[in-house]
């Protein structure tokens, strides 16, 4: 599975790619680990952006529970964004929906979580279309 | 074996309709019914069986009891919850009271909601009838008789005249019951519980309740798929949410249709049974249950369709 993160501002966006299984869970939380863990990187909130995912199993959905309650636990946020029609099902039927902040895009997940970062993430994109 | 059926499938506590409940659902009945004329019973059957389960129907009320039918002269059954009552009362009307039987039951656990059902099995009350029950657990005669010492019943166990016998049960070994192999798994769940896998004449069926699974024990995993693999039937508690029984409910020792699909999935299972339900869901929160798992079913299949369904109460399955 690949893995990359961007920081915008006080947000890590974090995009992991492929199929997250029960293989591909365990590298997921690996990855995780020191985003959700480190009280001392000032990161506000993390977005997982999940357009590249086109599954996620119950394994991989315990990740996202976990590292969702490290977050919290720190005063952090955590929201998921951009899921694939059959990801948004599972969310869903698992009921991770009602647990998770889910939002149709990366840039609605920053227009609602930090002004900063989403003049960053558009700042960001500006260039790159440039 | 030639068929399952269900006379108990609530978990926890026996649940039953109340008069609103049935008034609610007769007139939204009728109302589908305004305008219409039948000119037969047979008109009027084929109306209701077109309404939806939850309206027609119910998932029903009695705790576990699923009856596995061998073929054979003995009766099976899994666990004695409330609804070994009615299940008692159906065998006695087939054979009347006088010709003695045996009955086999498996017990998955000895919590009230899996015994409350043995101080009004009559079976167990008349001489000459054989009831032996099965578990992997040491103290399931103590059990079974400390429901029924006073003050919580009046009628103690030395009133049931059966000859009942204790069969403890090792995990992992295959014993010869009922012309059937029977095997027992140890399962996550407070004071243990354990599933059986039931197979005879090249068929296999699995009883797997109050099982919770933990997420990313791939050892633990592997081996539910192994005790599942290729049945014909898997009967499996999806009494929570993914999420509530990750989260608020972890340690409850319950489990949810999604670990369901993904295990019987793996297993090749042909046909899922949701079982053990929660008793806070209505019919209309069951009925949805077994669409969001049908459907799970469907956007995550990567062989073979599986068949899914939810038990009730009366439901019967043909192998």
């Amino acid at each position: 599975m690949d893995f990359s993160t961007r920081q915008y501002a006080d947000i890590v966006v974090a995009t992991p790619v492929g199929r997250i299984d029960h293989v591909a869970s365990a590298e997921l939380e690996r990855a995780l680990t020191p985003l959700v863990c480190d009280s001392t990187a000032g990161v506000a909130a993390l977005v997982l952006d999940l357009a590249s995912v086109p599954y996620i199993s119950s394994v991989g959905l315990r990740v996202l529970m976990v590292s969702a309650k490290q977050m919290r636990a720190r005063g952090a946020r955590i929201a998921v964004a951009a899921l694939q029609p059959v990801v948004a099902e599972i969310f869903t039927i698992s009921r991770f929906d009602a647990v998770l902040d889910v939002h149709a895009s990366v840039r609605d997940a920053l227009q609602r979580l930090s002004p900063a970062a989403l003049a960053a993430f558009e700042a960001a994109e500006g260039s790159a279309r440039a | 074996m030639k068929r399952i059926r269900f006379w108990g499938t609530r978990g926890s506590l026996p649940v039953a309709l109340t008069a609103t409940d049935v008034r609610r659902r007769l007139v939204a009945a009728l109302r589908g019914a305004s305008g219409r004329t039948f000119d037969s019973d047979l008109d009027i059957e084929r109306y209701v069986d077109g309404l939806p389960f939850e309206l027609a129907g119910t998932y029903g009320g009695h705790s576990p009891c699923v009856e596995i039918e061998t073929g054979g002269p003995d009766y099976v059954v899994c666990d004695l919850g409330s609804g070994v009552r009615p299940f008692g009362e159906a065998a006695i009307a087939r054979h009347g009271a006088a010709r003695p039987q045996t009955y086999h039951v498996f017990l998955s656990h000895v919590h009230w909601d899996h015994i409350m059902g043995l101080p009004f099995f009559t079976p167990a009350y008349i001489p000459g009838n054989r009831v032996r029950i099965y578990g992997g657990h040491a103290d399931l005669e103590f059990a079974l008789r400390r429901q029924m010492d006073r003050p919580s019943f009046p009628v103690d166990f030395s009133f049931l005249r059966a000859n009942i016998e204790f069969m403890r049960l090792e995990p992992g070994v295959r014993h010869d019951v009922a012309g059937m192999t029977v095997t027992a798994k140890l399962q996550r769940h407070a004071g243990d519980s354990y599933g059986y896998r039931f197979e005879a004449n090249d068929k296999t069926v699995i009883y797997t309740t109050d099982s919770e699974h933990k997420l990313g024990n791939t050892v633990e995993s592997e081996g539910f798929v192994e005790f599942f693999r290729d049945a014909d039937v898997v009967i499996f508690d999806a009494m929570y949410s993914l999420a509530d029984a990750i989260s608020v409910k972890a340690d409850w020792g319950h489990s949810s249709n999604v670990v369901a699909v993904e295990l019987c999935q793996l297993a090749k299972v042909r046909h899922l049974c949701l079982f053990h339900h929660e008793p806070a869901s209505d019919d209309v929160a069951l009925s949805k249950l077994l669409a969001d798992t049908r459907r799970l079913e469907e956007i995550t299949r990567t062989g073979d369709s599986m068949h899914v369904s939810a038990a009730y109460d009366g439901m019967e399955i043909a192998l």
